[in-house]
């Protein structure tokens, strides 16, 4: 292998850049760009070439004095993507290139989208200019394009004052000493838990509550990959969990086990939180963590 | 129409960097190999194709007339151009009934600088270079334009690489491997890595000449049967990108449909640009295109197509087939398309 030949740096530079005339088309359409107006030229044909050029590329013929505005929005007509921009590029983020058919054009401007990912933009999409804060009369006066408005973020939002008296009262009342209360129902004999003043299938009034045991059996689960206020963390499992005694199953979290480690049949015990911490409320259960038990058959 | 004919072809064996070789000292084993061939030691005329901008220097071209012998003095011209625009100088050159013979040649080692970036400095510098528009984003474009199938486009990649590989001349790249990675890995989507042209150092050299002379220096002479350039608008949103209209132009102007093509020769960069061309020529499915490996093989940008010519002649020199097509592109997008048909 022979040795590498030396090598050193070259840079091919114009300082400042070269000072180039535009002549009076181009030098129009710059113009209008630093007022922030896009403008065509019509040709002798009656087409509108977006930029404008001095002749009609189709005929060779002089283009007319006439300009036209156009746009502001077009329509993509082609696009590429690029991941990596480069450091002359219009945008320092992923951005398209496109072809742009701006409104009234007969011709497809090139300029960058910003449309925040790929799929975002296709043959089609509707764009709209930014402009440059400070025109100085160059083709970047236009920053960039982004796609039409097609939607808004609306936030929802309201706040509710709620009151736990009845049953639900009785069995916060439980959960506040870390006892789960159910009912039986006198007629059907089933336990429903949270306690209840009556049975949902036959409509007899239930009777005094029976105290359940924090243990019992999931019957099914879901595993949830959105973020909730009420949940430790993404992915959280919410479980029916039928408590030894009952017949309904109630709905909690289940924790302290990998989500996909969660099925049917298993045994759990509710966790609650310590005594000193604990209010009226079901946020004194933390969740429900296994127990260790042999699964049960459902 | 006078007939020209080439008669010799010799390239280097192409580099993907650079060995440190001046440009000179480049174009001097092809120059020696053609006069070698032909017994020729002074030309009618000389033309030579190159980009300044390769090198960053300005009039680089000059010293590599350095390479040939320039004294006494040569009738001697350029273009900043591939040298495939080159070769048709020279021929308009012969045309003139003066002289008999003429060297072209076509040089560019683009490993010195960045070429996706360099090759903005060829835009027009109102509307298109203050964008940065790369080499890469403009054939995306393209690409995007055409929406070509991707195993269409993978099967070009594969087929060019492997012809490369059997071509001592072109770079040895291996197989693409879309299962490997499916998807592929983006360049400017929809580009994939692998549709882009290799960097390539390189130069080729051509000689040209008519009639007698031709039949006396060479048993089998690639006849010019008909040459033609076309040029369409250079801001690609006046032109319709999926189609070559400059490049069907140029192919009726030189014949290529009077006869049977047994191979072209398509200065097609990327795979999207082999399907644009061979529409546009409207070849047929027994042409073999590229069987060199074409410039997905081997890109030494300014000499590539002159290199496709070349190739094209080739056959025609070991007397192995009787007509051929040899095609050039110059600017962004197929822009501007030059198209021989060459004839035993």
């Amino acid at each position: 292998m022979p040795s590498e030949p030396p090598a050193a740096r070259h840079v091919l530079e114009f300082p400042g850049g070269y000072t180039r005339t535009t002549g009076p088309v181009i030098g129009r359409f710059l113009s209008e760009l630093r007022a922030r107006r896009i403008v065509g030229v019509r040709t002798a044909e009656g087409r509108v070439l977006v930029p404008p050029l001095e002749y009609d590329p189709g005929t060779g013929d002089p283009v007319t004095g006439e300009y036209v505005q156009v746009g502001p929005a077009g329509t993509v007509t082609t696009c590429a993507w690029v991941d990596e921009p480069l450091e002359g590029h219009p945008l320092d983020r992923p951005f398209a290139w496109a072809l742009i058919a701006l409104d009234g054009a007969d011709t497809a401007l090139l300029h960058a989208v910003d449309a925040g990912n790929p799929k975002a933009i296709a043959t089609g999409t509707r764009v709209w200019p930014v402009w440059s804060e400070r025109p100085t009369g160059n083709v970047t006066d236009l920053s960039h394009f982004v796609p039409e408005v097609t939607k808004i973020v609306a936030p929802v939002r309201a706040e509710y004052r709620l009151r736990a008296g009845g049953a639900l009262g009785v069995f916060l009342a439980g959960v506040e000493r870390g006892v789960l209360l159910g009912g039986r129902c006198q007629s059907c004999e089933k336990v429903y838990v949270p306690y209840r003043l009556s049975c949902p299938e036959c409509g007899t009034a239930i009777g005094e509550p029976v105290e359940l045991p924090g243990t019992g059996t999931v019957t099914t689960f879901a595993i949830n990959n959105l973020p909730d206020p009420r949940a430790p963390q993404v992915p959280f499992v919410s479980a029916y969990i039928l408590l030894d005694g009952a017949d309904i199953p109630m709905i909690a979290l289940v924790g302290d086990v990998p989500a996909h480690e969660v099925r049917h049949g298993m045994r759990v015990r509710a966790v609650w939180v310590p005594t000193e911490e604990r209010t009226a409320s079901m946020t004194n259960i933390r969740w429900f963590a296994p127990t260790g038990e042999p699964d049960v058959e459902l | 129409m006078r007939e020209v004919a080439i008669v010799a072809f010799a390239q280097t064996r192409h580099t993907s960097h650079d060995t440190g070789l001046s440009e000179p000292e480049l174009i001097r084993p092809v120059i020696e190999e053609v006069k070698e061939r032909t017994g020729l030691s002074r030309f009618g005329f000389t033309c030579s194709g190159s980009c300044d901008y390769l090198a960053g220097a300005p009039f680089s071209f000059v010293s590599a007339l350095d390479a040939l012998g320039a004294w006494p003095p040569i009738s001697e011209s350029h273009v900043e151009m591939d040298g495939a625009w080159a070769l048709y100088e020279a021929w308009v050159r012969l045309q003139h009934g003066d002289i008999d013979s003429a060297l072209v040649y076509g040089f560019g080692k683009s490993s010195l600088g960045d070429l996706r970036t360099i090759a903005t400095l060829q835009l027009d510098p109102y509307y298109l270079a203050p964008l940065g528009l790369d080499l890469l984003s403009l054939a995306a474009l393209q690409a995007a334009a055409v929406g070509a199938e991707r195993k269409e486009l993978d099967d070009i990649v594969r087929r060019s690489r492997a012809d490369g590989r059997a071509n001592p001349y072109a770079l040895d790249l291996p197989d693409p491997d879309p299962d490997s990675d499916p998807g592929g890995d983006h360049a400017v989507r929809p580009l994939l890595t692998t549709d882009v042209p290799p960097v390539t150092d390189g130069a080729a050299a051509v000689v040209l000449a008519t009639g007698d002379l031709a039949r006396r220096l060479c048993p089998n002479p690639a006849y010019v049967r008909g040459i033609a350039h076309r040029i369409e608008p250079h801001y690609p949103g006046m032109r319709d990108l999926a189609h070559s209209a400059s490049a069907a132009d140029a192919a009726r102007a030189a014949g290529v449909g009077e006869g049977p093509v047994e191979v072209a020769e398509l200065h097609a960069q990327f795979p999207h640009e082999e399907i644009i061309l061979r529409r546009a020529l409207d070849l047929r499915e027994d042409t073999g295109v590229n069987p060199s490996g074409g410039p997905l093989a081997a890109n030494p940008v300014m000499a590539t197509g002159l290199i496709r010519i070349g190739e094209a002649a080739r056959p025609i020199l070991d007397g192995s087939a009787r007509r051929t097509v040899g095609h050039a592109a110059g600017g962004p997008c197929l822009q501007h398309n030059l198209v021989t048909v060459l004839e035993a």
